[in-house]
Parts: structure tokens; C-alpha cells; sequence
């Protein structure tokens, strides 16, 4: 039964990135003005676009195009970059291993310190820890994550700190692993982009859990608070975080292009700027590609975690 | 008949009094006043601040990066532009444009979610599949790739950015929508063989109408962070005209040694979303009333 679950998502979960790759083709063809055009610009003679259009395979049918685009997907051969012209995957691969990065140390700090946090608060609802921090995660909540990016750069790299490089900009060919410090920004603005969310939901879950009928029966069973806590309260309140921490881990894929741009990072949201800079179709439609299955795997992960943790759900 | 559509047209009036009544009650929400004040100084800068600028926002009147003084109040930016100027001229774009953006998802999201729950079976299952691919593109990443391909123009933003906000709105939407469409005066309605566009209008949307305000709030509050975003990156308004995320596109380059020219329209941008997001939090607040309870205000 859980199997099958499980199995149900999969496919589900394939089906919609299979339908995400002909949204994606379709946008880049379909709409005027093709690939070589856009390249070439609009005061390009017919025949130059003709031999681009040739030379990009684009004067095939388009659903040999699209089989074609997604048969070399299938053994991630993304096809070749038109700037660089070496393969999409040389050019994506370590911005790819950046942004992995990035998103992985955010969510390493991120989702304990929202737990932490959220408890926090739900423990002591009402009280003025509860009130103040609550106020400060509302006002937080609504604030562009890169404009405290920008607010961080100025307090703690430049005007009033200098304790943090202010770019994350590494030497060709560097990891980013090699430099920590260049992280440490990047990080602390996508955890404060995603804290306010995760943090409040924790504790509006766990207060909905504290006031539920089970917690109220052990407590009357005499099970000491503390256990009532753990093992009751929290136990149920996992679920809606598990599905938070999947929209908000989607949510830093889209929102770290712009972070990254800020911080110059080398990650993917910067390769993508360019990409859309040059006009480098493949590599767009890639990149998207890829922030789009990410998003589909993150709720297929919620999903399933989601199933494992309550009992109630696996018929 | 005409009784029986009086019949019909009774729980119609309640709701609508009980939305008015829900937006009258949240302004006692302290963060919504807050949040409404804030608003209104925004959108008095925006509307206003063309009038009140000493210079022409692109003309060229001073050095590049010159300190604030009495005849620059905050300094010229990298062209040698009167930042005040330009700041001032900045901010009507990005507020029509996430207003209108919002609204684009929110008209588009809402009338999908009310469809799909209204005649669930396999309409609404393909309506909400839809959805979920929607959803999976990431919307700054959606609107990067159709502007790199079709250019920055700004009603092509708007569009885009209405789109990407479209599934969220549906899925919050249906299922609101979809515990109203199971109520007995549906049935009752239904039974009556009131036309199922009325029934969609006149029935369910009044009672999905708080609700859809608060969604109303947050979604602008994306636009505004989405759309400023675009033009940090200088894909959304472009050069030589003024517009508070171009401006700091424009200027980040000195951010070290002159601030000014980027801190005072990232503060604008700000401020606008945290004032809609007060509002909004404020008109949840008072929907499920638990802030009142726990005593936070």
C-alpha cells in the first residue's frame, strides 16, 4: 500500500517534469521570433538566419526537434552551449555543484534553527519573547531577499563592518569550497529570506498540536510534559513543516538567481543571467530545466516523508 | 419564482456584509494600521514624487558620485544624475506594475480554483495538474527566459509575472472554494437549477472573498520583490529611465564608498512590501482571530 503510494507520486511526479520539458520547448519555438533570430538580431538578412537555422538543427520539424532535445536530455546531454560552443553540461556542471551548495548549507542552517525557533515561540505563546520575535519575523517576512542582501553587504563588508568579503565572485576554476568566507553572506540572506515562513509555521502547528485532543489525553495519562512535548505534540506538527520546508526550498531555487546576482556567486542563477545575457537558448532552457525538476523533486520528497511520518495517510 | 431567487439571493447578502465587515474589523490590528501607513506614504511617493522633483531624472547635472549636499540632497549617481530625482520618479512603475500583476494571477488563479472546485471529477483533476506544472517553473526564472526572448517590455512583465503567480492562487483558492461548494445552499441553488456561472459568482466567490484579499496582499508582495528583482538585474525598466530597481542595478558598483544611491531606493522597495504584507497579515489575523487570542497584536 505504501509502495504503491509512493510509486503513484513517482510517476506523477515524472509526468509533470515530462510536461515541464514541452512547456519549455514550447516557449522557446513557438513564440515569434526563434532562437537564430533572436541571436542574429532583427537587422540580419534571411539567409544568415537560414544558415544558423540550419546549423542549429532548427529548420527540422519541431517534434523532431523536441525528441531530439529530449532523447540527449535523457543521458543528460543538454546539447551545446551557442557562446562557448563546447557542451551545456562543461558550462552548467560546477555552477550546478555551487548552487547545490549554497542551497544545502541554507537549509543545514535554516531548517534547525526554524524548529528551534518556532518551538520556542509556540512553548511560550504570548509571552513578550513570543510577541517580539513574532513581530520581527512578520516585518522580515515581507522584506525582498535581496534587498537584505544589500543591507548586509553595507552592515557587515562595508560602511559599518568589514568583516566579510562583499562578492562572492572565486577565481576561475576555483571551488567555492576553497573559500568558505564568500558563503557566509549568501547563506545568511537566503536563511533570513525563508526563516520568517518556516519559523512561524513550526509554531502555529505546534500550538494547533498542544491544543489537539491526543496531547490533552497523554497529558491526563500523566505523561510528564516534557515527553508530552516531544513525542505527542511535535511528532504531529512535523507535517505541515515537512511540506514548508519543500515550498521553501523550491522557493530559495527561484530566489537565489537574484541573490546570486547580487553576491556575483557562481552558481546557477548567475550562469543563468548570462545565459539570458548572450541570449544562450540551450543553456536557458537547461538551467530552467533543471530549477524546475529540483522544485518537482523537493515535493516528491515532502510527499513522501510526508507519508512515512503519519500513518493516517498511507491509504 | 421570483420568491424562490429571493430565497436564493438571501445567503448571497450575508457574506458580502461579513467581508466589509472583516476589512472594517482588521484595521483595529495594529499592523494593519501600521502597515496601511506605510502604504499610503509609498504610494504619496510614487503618484506625487514627479511633481516634487527638483531635476529632470535623467538629465546629466552634476559629477558622478558627487556626496549629498544642499543642491543634491542624496548625492548624483553613476552618471552624475540627482539620485533624489531619479528616486522620486522611480516608483511609479514598479507599484502599477505589481498591483497589476497581482491582479492578473489573482482574476486567472482564483477563477481556476473556483472552476476545479466547483466540478471536481476529472475537469478540476486536469485543471489542478495544470496547475501543479505551472507550478514547478520557477517564476523569476519563467519571466528571465520570455523577456530574454521577447524583450523587457513592461506589459510583458506584468503578464508574466500575473501567470507565475496563477497556480499558487488556484491551488489557496480551491481549496477555500471547495468547502463552500459542498454547503447546503449550493445544493440548494443547484436544486433550483440557478445557472452554475451564477451559482460560481453569486455564490461562491462572496464567501471566498476574505480569503481572496489576503491572497490579494501576499501576491503583490511577491510582485513587488519579483518585478523589483527584474530590474536589479536589468532585465524589467530600462535605462535612462527611473525606476527604483534599475537604480540600484545602476549603482551597486560603488555600493562600498556611496551607499546613498542604492540604500534609498532598496528602502522604498522595502517599506512598499512590508507595508502590503502588514496589511495582509493583519487581514488574516482577523479571520482566524487567533492573534487576538494569543494576545499578539
Amino acid at each position: 500500500m505504501l509502495l504503491r503510494t509512493i510509486a503513484l507520486r513517482l510517476l506523477l511526479g515524472i509526468a509533470t517534469v515530462l510536461a515541464v520539458t514541452l512547456v519549455i520547448f514550447a516557449a522557446t519555438n513557438v513564440i515569434p521570433g526563434d532562437a537564430a533570430r533572436a541571436i542574429l538580431g532583427r537587422a540580419a538578412t534571411p539567409e544568415a538566419v537560414a544558415q544558423l537555422q540550419a546549423e542549429m538543427g532548427l529548420d527540422r520539424p519541431l517534434a523532431v526537434q523536441y525528441l531530439s532535445w529530449l532523447g540527449g536530455l535523457m543521458h543528460l546531454d543538454f546539447g551545446q552551449s551557442l557562446v562557448t560552443r563546447g557542451p551545456v553540461s562543461d558550462l552548467i556542471e560546477p555552477r550546478f555543484r555551487n548552487s547545490i551548495l549554497l542551497l544545502c548549507v541554507t537549509a543545514a542552517v535554516a531548517i534547525p534553527l526554524s524548529v528551534v525557533l518556532g518551538v520556542a515561540m509556540a512553548l511560550g505563546k504570548g509571552r513578550a519573547f513570543d510577541n517580539v520575535l513574532n513581530t520581527i519575523l512578520i516585518a522580515l517576512a515581507g522584506i525582498p531577499e535581496f534587498i537584505v542582501g544589500i543591507v548586509l553587504i553595507v552592515l557587515l563588508s562595508t560602511q559599518v563592518f568589514q568583516i566579510l568579503p562583499p562578492t562572492s565572485m572565486v577565481p576561475s576554476g576555483d571551488s567555492v569550497l576553497g573559500h568558505p568566507e564568500i558563503m557566509v553572506l549568501p547563506v545568511m540572506t537566503l536563511v533570513i529570506a525563508i526563516l520568517p515562513y518556516l519559523a512561524r509555521l513550526v509554531r502555529s502547528a505546534l500550538i494547533d498540536a498542544l491544543a489537539s485532543e491526543y496531547v490533552v489525553t497523554a497529558r491526563l495519562k500523566g505523561i510528564p510534559e516534557r515527553q508530552v512535548i516531544i513525542r505527542h505534540a511535535l511528532r504531529n506538527s512535523l507535517l505541515p513543516a515537512i511540506q514548508g520546508t519543500a515550498l521553501s526550498l523550491g522557493y530559495i531555487l527561484g530566489g537565489a538567481v537574484v541573490v546570486e546576482f547580487i553576491f556575483q556567486y557562481p552558481g546557477m542563477g548567475t550562469a543563468l543571467r548570462d545565459a539570458v545575457g548572450s541570449r544562450d537558448l540551450l543553456v536557458i532552457q537547461s538551467i530552467v530545466l533543471i530549477f524546475a525538476s529540483g522544485y518537482v523533486l523537493f515535493n516528491l520528497a515532502a510527499d513522501i516523508l510526508s507519508i512515512v511520518v503519519t500513518p493516517r495517510l498511507r491509504d | 419564482m421570483a420568491d424562490l431567487t429571493t430565497l436564493i439571493d438571501a445567503p448571497v447578502l450575508r457574506p458580502k456584509r461579513i467581508w466589509l465587515e472583516t476589512l472594517r474589523k482588521s484595521l483595529t490590528y495594529r499592523r494593519t494600521q501600521i502597515g496601511l501607513a506605510i502604504t499610503i506614504m509609498i504610494l504619496l511617493v510614487a503618484l506625487l514624487g514627479p511633481l516634487l522633483s527638483p531635476y529632470e531624472p535623467s538629465a546629466f547635472i552634476g559629477r558622478p558620485f558627487a556626496q549629498p549636499s544642499a543642491e543634491f540632497w542624496l548625492g548624483t549617481d553613476v552618471r552624475g544624475r540627482d539620485v533624489l530625482s531619479r528616486v522620486l520618479n522611480g516608483g511609479l512603475a514598479v507599484v502599477w506594475m505589481s498591483v497589476a500583476a497581482a491582479t492578473v494571477g489573482i482574476v486567472l488563479g482564483a477563477s481556476i480554483g473556483m472552476l476545479a472546485a466547483y466540478s471536481r471529477g476529472w475537469f478540476a483533476e486536469l485543471l489542478m495538474r495544470t496547475m501543479d506544472v505551472f507550478l514547478a517553473l520557477p517564476s523569476v526564472i519563467m519571466v528571465l527566459m520570455f523577456v530574454s526572448l521577447l524583450g523587457p517590455q513592461q506589459w510583458l512583465i506584468v503578464l508574466l509575472v500575473g501567470i507565475s503567480h496563477m497556480p499558487q492562487v488556484a491551488r489557496v483558492m480551491q481549496g477555500v472554494a471547495s468547502d463552500i461548494a459542498r454547503r447546503d445552499f449550493i445544493l440548494f441553488a443547484e436544486a433550483l437549477n440557478v445557472p452554475r456561472w451564477k451559482i460560481l459568482f453569486r455564490e461562491i466567490l462572496p464567501n471566498i472573498m476574505t480569503p481572496l484579499m489576503v491572497e490579494y496582499g501576499i501576491r503583490i508582495v511577491w510582485s513587488i520583490a519579483g518585478i523589483a528583482a527584474l530590474s536589479v538585474m536589468g532585465y524589467g525598466i530600462q535605462p535612462p529611465d527611473a525606476d527604483w530597481g534599475l537604480l540600484i542595478n545602476e549603482n551597486r558598483g560603488r555600493l562600498a564608498t556611496r551607499p546613498l544611491p542604492v540604500l534609498a531606493p532598496a528602502l522604498l522597495i522595502a517599506l512598499f512590501a512590508l507595508g502590503v504584507n502588514l496589511m495582509a497579515e493583519g487581514l488574516s489575523a482577523t479571520i482566524s482571530g487567533v492573534a487576538r487570542k494569543t494576545g499578539a497584536r
